[in-house]
């Protein structure tokens, strides 16, 4: 009995996938009908702070960098969704700019990350 | 002589060490979910592709820097949106939703019309090319 449990303790070990990065400080918005991502593999996070900040894979881009960078990983993996983690104060200038870079590195799977409403809000 | 009665090798219990399996086991099982990310997704229009599309069939929302909604050039409540925007779905499925921001707009108030639209069941969500400021 005690074996099976280790086997599928093995299993979830191995299978839990842990977080790589540790992303910018940003309050996240909230939304009402939120879903959840496709595929963890097939994402990648963008994460854009209200003073104008991007970074990708915890390392900090310039806004005119997000297409290349976006474009080599639409190359690797053609599913890739794009996470977009702002902050809610962000202005939409940076928001609008991020859009046209992904639309430029045609990259157009994207998902606002966001936490669910608190109901009565 | 003293016998020494010989103790029996001493074995430690390990009837324990299924139940510390089962622990690590569960709390595998729990973490394997918690870092779903969620959010709401949206398909980017691609570049360039400007589809000639009769006028009829979109409907603009516009956004202002204090996040004030235009729907259809008529000023509207942000948690009206779904309402409005379910009962023309009903009258014209292809309705095009096209939204369009003002660069000092709040991304807050952006995704609260996003919303609105997604609760509408709206598919067709196109957001506009920013206009050259």
């Amino acid at each position: 009995m005690p074996d099976i449990i280790f086997m599928l303790l093995i299993f979830f070990m191995v299978t839990t996938v842990m977080r790589e990065y540790e992303g910018l400080d940003v309050i996240m918005p909230r939304a009402k009908m939120i879903e959840k991502l496709e595929s963890k593999r097939h994402t990648t996070y963008v994460w854009a702070t209200k003073d104008g900040l991007i970074s990708v894979d915890d390392r900090i881009i310039h806004i005119n960098d997000l297409a290349g960078l976006m474009y080599n990983k639409v190359a690797k993996d053609p599913k890739v969704t794009v996470s977009l983690k702002s902050d809610e104060k962000t202005t939409m200038k940076l928001i609008t700019d991020i859009h046209t870079q992904l639309r430029t590195a045609n990259a157009l799977k994207l998902s606002y990350s966001a936490l669910t409403k608190k109901p009565g809000s | 002589m003293i016998k020494k009665k010989r103790r029996p090798p001493q074995e430690i219990n390990s009837s324990s060490m299924a139940d510390i399996a089962f622990l690590l086991l569960v709390f595998f099982l729990v973490t394997t979910t918690i870092s779903m990310d969620k959010g709401i997704s949206l398909v980017l229009p691609s570049e360039g592709n400007e589809l000639e599309v009769n006028r009829k069939n979109i409907v603009n929302i516009l956004m202002n820097e204090s996040g004030k909604v235009l729907l259809d050039d008529k000023p509207t409540r942000v948690e009206a949106i779904h309402g409005i925007v379910e009962r023309k779905i009903a009258g014209n499925p292809n309705l095009i939703f096209s939204v369009q921001t003002h660069p000092r707009t709040k991304y807050q108030d952006y995704l609260r019309v996003l919303d609105q639209l997604k609760e509408a069941k709206a598919t067709k969500i196109s957001i506009a090319n920013p206009p050259a400021f």
